[in-house]
């Protein structure tokens, strides 16, 4: 027998096969589609916040541009003397108010050597010295100035504009203070997502607006940004990098003021990204999960199908017996048959030859013979044996004939009455009770030969009764139609001493036979076996050492 | 005078020659052949062979053939059929083709010399009717 193929690497292959081919389709397109949306929607972002901050810088420009323009237009506007006057600079100054907003805080008007000529706004500055002050030397080389921010007098961040003057061919300075909550206003209220805000920041790193960020840390960060400005082509930059905590940014500068100041806003990519993050998030969730339940059914598929080929190689197993079982009976047969025949005749001529002594012991001369007894015996003897040896031929050919009878339509429970008939004489002398109490009435008529049936029935039967001629029992011949009535079941049943289990497999083969020489051939459960075969139907056998055996016979109703 | 004359048919020469003797010994007149062709020659010199034992399986000719072609030539000539057991179906065969019985071999003498002298019994009723046929059809002619 061949052993089962390994069904456990059959399933692993299917069970691989078809995670493969269900997942990689999946994380692929799934991959591709999140890579390209992915892409796409950070530029996107960083080109949203492009636009933001470069609009941010237009505003800025366009505020500080407008301050100046307000001085310019003030310092044009009047002469020295009268701005030098502090009720007229009050008066201008409290209308700048009116017209553009409180932006403007202060004004004041101040001499080629730093002197604080007049004041107008909150501060009591009176005439300060500004001669010393860093933006007073700025401002007095250029005609326009705006300061960074810085403490100043007055101990408060802000910062100024400035527009130089002449006056009688000596420089004066028309000086404001812009209001620095309203221009941090400007900057501030860039605020996106949790992370996201914007700061201005000097040549020198210093803050010109107020933020909430801890900036400390990536002062070197932003001041690498101011130092590459000239690299930087355009007005708006657009950068990714590491800052000093490890998380990533996405910056964006854009320089005001001709580059003395940068805007910059910055945002972690996290925080900027948020929402693909998320999309992200529950495409690999629903790829698990799918993952999860293509691995589960490709599980349960490879399981269940090398369960159906095991139990279809079991079948095949048991397939390949009846095979096995049923061409060797036919060998078995044809050689048998050859054998028959080859071995009929010599013995036919030998039991003539033995009946031709017979004949010549009958003459008078012979008769005398004191050893005519012996004789006759020896030759009553070579008889018997023949008849014996014709017996074994006849059963050896009667099991390799073809079936020869003609197929009709039989009744079952008439031919086992009919063969019950023919046993009952046996039965009697063996104390055998023949019990036929359950043939169902109305069973089908099935077409077979009737001859081959009675032979099987007959053999079954004779089996039987040898096996209990000792002890004598039961024999229940039953018939029934099954469940679904497309087999006529026949029982016999006896109440023997049952088959030893060494035995149960053989006892259908040619030539097994457990009675003693000369009883029995061993082809009857053979012949029974091969006719059985034929119909379509099956024989089987259960036993049971010291209670019995059945035989089952299973009859096809409709196909022959 | 014979019992019967009988022709044996079988290509076993033993059997033959055994048989030969037995029946010989039970007062038959037996002739021998060891295949059909040579049954139909005896048959042709001695025409007053009653009963022919033709063995069914014989090389050549076989007994199914030889049957026929016995009835054919001979048709009130009787034909006993001496089969194995496989060939009991051309036994049968052989009696719709006109034999008139079928032994099994190896075969009682007994029962043997019974179908022969049936066999010949029929043979010789047969033949008596024929003759009584014809004296009816002479006396029928003169009167």
């Amino acid at each position: 027998m061949i052993a089962p193929p390994n069904y456990t690497s059959l399933a692993r292959n299917m069970l691989l096969t078809i995670i493969i081919v269900s997942l990689m389709p999946m994380i692929i397109v799934s991959g591709s589609i999140l890579y390209k949306f992915g892409t796409s929607y950070h530029e996107k972002v960083k080109a949203h916040l492009g636009e933001l901050i470069q609009k941010h810088k237009q505003n800025i420009d366009y505020f500080l541009t407008e301050k100046l323009a307000n001085i310019r237009m003030l310092s044009r506007s009047f002469t020295f003397e009268q701005l030098s006057r502090e009720y007229f600079l009050q008066n201008n100054l409290v209308m700048l108010q009116q017209e553009y907003g409180p932006f403007i805080v202060d004004l004041g008007v101040i001499s080629e050597t730093g002197n604080q000529i007049a004041y107008a706004g909150p501060f009591k500055l009176g005439r300060a010295s500004y001669a010393n002050a860093d933006w007073f030397k700025k401002a007095m080389k250029s005609e326009y100035f705006i300061s960074d921010v810085f403490l100043g007098l007055r101990g408060v961040p802000h910062f100024i504009v400035t527009v130089k003057n002449y006056n009688n061919g000596k420089p004066w300075l028309l000086r404001a203070t812009i209001d620095f909550v309203t221009f941090n206003n400007l900057v501030e209220k860039i605020r996106i997502g949790e992370t996201g805000a914007a700061f201005i920041l000097n040549k020198n790193g210093e803050f010109q607006t107020k933020t909430w960020l801890d900036i400390l840390a990536d002062k070197e960060l932003y001041m690498n940004f101011l130092k590459n400005k000239n690299n930087m082509d355009g007005n708006i930059h657009i950068i990714s990098k590491t800052n000093a905590s490890g998380h990533k940014h996405i910056y964006v500068v854009a320089f005001l003021k001709n580059g003395d100041w940068a805007l910059l806003y910055q945002q972690s990519e996290a925080d900027a990204f948020a929402d693909i993050q998320t999309a992200k998030n529950i495409t690999i969730v629903i790829i698990l999960m799918g993952a999860l339940a293509i691995v589960i059914m490709a599980f349960a598929l490879s399981k269940q199908m090398a369960l159906r080929f095991i139990k279809g190689e079991k079948e095949k197993q048991i397939m390949n017996k009846k095979i096995v079982e049923t061409g060797k009976l036919a060998t078995v047969g044809e050689l048998a048959a050859g054998v028959a025949h080859e071995i009929n005749n010599p013995v036919a001529i030998m039991v003539e030859e033995a009946g031709w002594i017979g004949d010549l012991l009958e003459d008078d001369d012979l008769k005398e013979s004191k050893d005519l007894d012996e004789f006759k015996r020896a030759l009553e003897q070579i008889r018997t044996q023949g008849r014996r040896c014709k017996e074994i031929t006849h059963k050896l050919l009667s099991f390799a004939r073809k079936s020869d009878s003609a197929v009709n339509d039989v009744h079952i429970n008439d031919l086992i009455r009919e063969v019950i008939a023919l046993s009952s004489q046996r039965a009697k002398y063996s104390k055998v009770l023949l019990m036929t109490d359950n043939l169902q009435e109305g069973l089908p008529s099935i077409k077979l030969s009737q001859s081959e049936m009675q032979q099987v029935f007959l053999n079954l039967i004779n089996n039987a009764l040898d096996a209990m001629d000792e002890k004598g029992g039961t024999l229940e011949i039953s018939a029934q139609l099954d469940d679904n009535a497309n087999y006529i079941m026949i029982k016999f049943a006896d109440t023997g001493p049952g088959i030893a289990k060494a035995n149960m497999d053989r006892i259908f083969n040619p030539f097994f036979t457990t009675k003693s020489v000369g009883k029995g051939t061993g082809l009857g459960l053979s012949i029974c076996y091969g006719i059985i075969q034929r119909m379509g139907g099956e024989i089987d056998v259960e036993s049971m050492v010291g209670a019995g055996t059945t035989f089952n016979i299973r009859i096809p109703v409709e196909n022959n | 005078m014979y019992v019967a004359n009988l022709l044996l048919v079988d290509d076993e020469v033993p059997f033959v020659e055994t048989m030969t003797k037995r029946l010989s010994k039970r007062n038959f007149n037996v002739l021998s052949a060891n295949s059909g062709q040579e049954a139909l020659e005896q048959l042709k010199k001695n025409l007053s062979i009653e009963v022919v034992v033709l063995d069914v399986k014989m090389p050549g000719m076989d007994g199914i053939k030889t049957l026929s072609e016995i009835k054919r030539q001979y048709p009130l000539v009787e034909v006993v059929m001496l089969t194995g057991h496989a060939t009991v179906e051309s036994a049968i065969e052989g009696m719709k083709f006109g034999a008139f019985d079928y032994l099994m071999k190896p075969c009682d003498m007994d029962q043997l010399i019974a179908k022969v002298n049936e066999a010949s019994g029929k043979k010789r009723q047969h033949e008596e009717k024929i003759i009584e046929a014809r004296m009816k059809e002479i006396t029928g002619r003169r009167a």
